[in-house]
């Protein structure tokens, strides 16, 4: 009896727990599911969302986020062009004052009314964390708010690209945002997060990491022209978007296969055959130019300090190895040497025979011997946690090899790797001598937003060639009237960079996006948007 | 009983100090840079430097790890360096499909494991014990995410009885919650079906041949009251440990399994933190864990004198 009752209780306990749990379970939220009615596209980004401020960090997911919830004064369309978007500018004669009217009808999701000092309050946090937008505020006078909806920004010399850099959609844009959230220090995270774009980012389906929601921005007045890339009229014809992640590729495929998903943003290569065999999916590039792929060199410490061995090592490389091995189907990577990238106003291939040819191994192994190579060996950083980057270390390193270097390959995690090449120690301290990485072409489409051509030393980007031709060349783009003369300048840029190596351009490859045929009017773009998309039943 | 448990949540004290400090240290040993992750691939090394001093990353070890002593004392896990949101709450939101997903996963697995081990011992050497054997050496085989696979493809693709992915609320979507957890259950119960029932064969083995089991079934006392009453029982403490300690790994996390089938649980939560070298998160994932494990040994012991009267504390 004594049993019976014990095992009533344990029963009831295990019941109770199980009750417990649910409650537990239920009391915590998770997004609530859309409504029937409603135009919801679920989509599957690169990555997960975990940094909300778009300036304080380069990332592509938190650019794109941008995007999505704010605006930008003047935007960047499929010709590299700058187009007003939500300004108007006029330049004085001297070319030392800019004058931004703002259209009508902006308004911040919040209800308040977009002005003049928003704008400049944003501008100016921008300017603290972009290299470009720096470089503008060395130069500025001053940035004031004249009325409401006129900003006049004064120069004490001429910055020719600043239109330009203004309108660039990579590291960083400058965002839109009201003063009360600008005026949070640069160097730490908003934690309010109200734009003027054309989708509300909705706080309480926030999940870092995990997924982020977005709804149409009921009052958001869109340009009279055509969507194009950034600029023209962002017209949202859904109610929601939900980006989503999923940590695994094949779980992605086969949710967009059954219709779980509507779109996903990279399909590896490998995987496409099972996406190409549904008649219900479509799968296309969407950016038209994809990523640059490249290397760079330690100039603090032998041997890359020394000018002949870069060049020694740029010769031993053969782009066709390395992005046949990235990529496998041709049809997704070209072979390109320019360094900002082809298919841009600036391409030029000059200096980049050998890259382009293969490889020159014998002038790569002439090239040492006349150097005095002293067998140093070279640590070669090798990301083993990033698809993208994990091949061109190991298809270098061999290069490397047969050209004569000592190599050494040194796997690590991806964030091992970015805390690592932030030492300037000597590479057996803690240091390093090459690593590779990937950039979007508008990251590197012009001399100013390339921050791999930046010469100041200890302040430039990892590897830190301390170059003055270099800088002069920087400031020349900067000081140049006419776009002849930016071109020209471009032209001696890349002839300099390739012959100094710089860095080494490794040729450029895309990844293909994948998505239901219910979706409609994605315009092409390198940064995914979500405006101009319509979902059929 | 009461001394007993008093007892017993004292001594988590200082095993979770031990924890605490062990975590903090390997951390900050840890190569990495949450600064780097926040910045992204432009940043100079003197932006990071900015950052690193606005997160306060910069200060010494022992100031950082007071710091973060004082908010666990006033009950705060922190804010993520990543996200900038409050650590609990994203535990919280992480938590709820991890403990949905493991309660599911043991009621399956006890359900299945434990008749299964004692009918394997009933049937000692006969081919429902080899198949019951056969079974447990394939689930401790065959790695947890080609059975996920499997599973997905014949389930989820080709009969599509179920969603392939993702996981709904239960109180919001009660279906739907069944529809998304019942494969990721399966997936993860064949390991946890072959642990249990192998345990529960070779208890019940042992108490099989106790002499009150020839006492009972000499009295004429049927053979199923013998099995489950008076052999089971008996044979319940070891299997009753295993069932915890597995119910302290799935809620610990499972991050294949919750990666192959797209479930935001805390097992991905831990490991995209450690990807990130988000401290503030690994630091309370693990905090967490060991605080699970903790209680969970503390409720088996509790159980063992619930199913056996001798055992007193």
């Amino acid at each position: 009896m004594l049993q019976r009752e014990r095992k009533s209780i344990g029963l009831r306990t295990v019941q109770r727990g199980g009750i417990v749990a649910a409650v537990a379970a239920a009391a915590m939220s998770i997004p609530m599911a859309a409504t029937a009615e409603e135009t919801t596209i679920t989509a599957v980004m690169h990555s997960s969302l975990r940094v909300l401020d778009p300036i304080t960090t380069t990332a592509h997911i938190t650019r794109n986020h941008g995007y999505m919830i704010y605006d930008v004064l003047i935007a960047q369309d499929e010709n590299f062009e700058a187009q007003p978007q939500m300004a108007d500018w006029e330049v004085s004669e001297d070319a030392l004052v800019y004058t931004f009217t703002l259209r009508d009808g902006l308004l911040f999701h919040d209800g308040e009314p977009v002005t003049a000092e928003d704008v400049v309050a944003s501008l100016e946090r921008w300017g603290n964390r972009d290299a470009g937008g720096q470089l503008i505020f060395d130069v500025t006078d001053s940035l004031e708010a004249s009325d409401d909806d006129t900003i006049v920004w004064t120069l004490s010399e001429p910055f020719e690209p600043l239109i330009n850099t203004l309108a660039k959609q990579a590291a960083v844009p400058p965002f839109i945002m009201p003063a009360r959230i600008a005026g949070t220090s640069p160097d730490s995270n908003i934690d309010e997060h109200i734009g003027s774009g054309p989708f509300v980012f909705v706080e309480d389906e926030y999940d870092p990491g995990q997924s982020v929601t977005y709804e149409r921005f009921e009052d958001y007045e869109p340009r009279d022209e055509a969507a194009s890339w950034m600029a023209g009229g962002k017209v949202v014809n859904v109610d929601r978007v939900i980006w989503t992640t999923m940590p695994d590729s094949q779980t992605a495929i086969n949710a967009l296969n059954s219709g779980e998903i509507d779109y996903l943003e990279q399909v590896q290569v490998d995987l496409l055959p099972i996406l190409e065999a549904n008649p219900d999916v479509t799968v296309e590039l969407r950016d038209p130019l994809g990523y640059q792929t490249m290397g760079r060199m330690n100039f603090k410490h032998p041997p890359f300090d020394d000018k002949r061995i870069r060049q020694a090592a740029l010769m031993a490389l053969s782009q066709e190895d390395i992005l046949a091995t990235m990529m496998g189907d041709p049809e997704y990577y070209e072979l390109c040497g320019a360094i900002f990238g082809c298919g841009t106003p600036y391409e030029d291939e000059s200096g980049a025979e050998s890259l382009l040819a293969g490889g020159d191994q014998e002038g790569a192994r002439a090239r040492l011997e006349e150097a005095g190579y002293d067998g140093t060996p070279i640590v070669l950083m090798q990301p083993t946690d990033v698809a993208s980057l994990v091949n061109q270390p190991v298809v270098a390193a061999q290069a490397l090899r047969n050209a004569g270097f000592e190599v050494d390959m040194q796997a690590m995690d991806w964030q091992t790797l970015v805390n690592r090449r932030a030492s300037m120690d000597a590479p057996g301290e803690g240091g390093w001598n090459i690593f590779f990485t990937n950039w979007q072409i508008p990251e590197i489409n012009d001399p100013l937003i390339n921050v791999m051509l930046n010469g100041r030393g200890d302040e430039g980007w990892f590897g830190w060639p301390e170059d003055d031709d270099l800088e002069q060349l920087r400031a020349d783009y900067i000081a140049a009237s006419t776009e002849d003369e930016q071109l020209d300048v471009a032209r001696k840029l890349q002839a300099y960079a390739l012959d100094e190596v710089i860095y080494v351009p490794l040729g450029q490859y895309n990844m293909p996006q994948a998505l239901r045929n219910t979706i409609e009017g994605m315009i092409p773009s390198p940064v995914p948007v979500f405006w101009n998309m319509e979902k059929r039943d | 009983m009461f001394g007993y448990i008093i007892r017993r949540i004292l001594g988590v004290i200082p095993v979770m100090a031990i924890v605490a400090l062990v975590v903090f240290l390997l951390l900050r040993l840890t190569p990495g840079d949450p600064a780097a992750i926040l910045a992204g691939d432009s940043a100079t090394a003197a932006q990071l430097e900015r950052i690193r001093e606005s997160l306060g990353l910069n200060d010494p070890l022992h100031l950082q790890f007071f710091n973060w002593i004082r908010q666990l004392l006033q009950g705060d896990l922190g804010t993520s360096l990543i996200s900038n949101t409050d650590v609990s709450q994203m535990i919280g939101r992480r938590i709820n499909p991890t403990i949905n997903l493991a309660v599911m996963t043991i009621i399956i697995s006890v359900l299945m494991a434990v008749p299964m081990g004692v009918i394997a011992a009933w049937r000692h050497r006969s081919w429902i014990d080899y198949g019951v054997m056969t079974f447990s050496v394939l689930g401790f085989s065959v790695p947890v995410f080609v059975i996920g696979y499997i599973f997905i493809q014949i389930f989820a693709i080709e009969l599509r009885w179920v969603p392939v992915q993702g996981y709904a609320h239960p109180t919001q979507d009660l279906m739907g919650f069944f529809q998304r957890a019942i494969l990721p259950s399966l997936t993860l119960a064949t390991i946890y079906v072959a642990l249990i029932a192998r345990m529960t064969r070779a208890s019940m083995l042992e108490v099989l041949g106790e002499d009150y089991i020839r006492t009972a079934r000499a009295k004429g006392v049927r053979e199923n009251v013998v099995l489950f009453r008076h052999a089971l029982r008996n044979a319940a403490v070891p299997i009753m440990t295993i069932i915890g300690t597995g119910f302290a790994l799935l809620i610990s996390g499972v991050v294949v399994t919750e990666s192959v089938f797209n479930i935001p649980g805390i097992g991905r939560l831990t490991v995209d933190a450690i990807l990130a070298r988000d401290y503030p998160v690994i630091q309370a994932m693990i905090l967490l864990t060991a605080g699970i494990y903790v209680l969970v040994n503390l409720l088996i012991d509790i159980s063992y004198s619930l199913i056996d009267p001798r055992i007193r504390y």
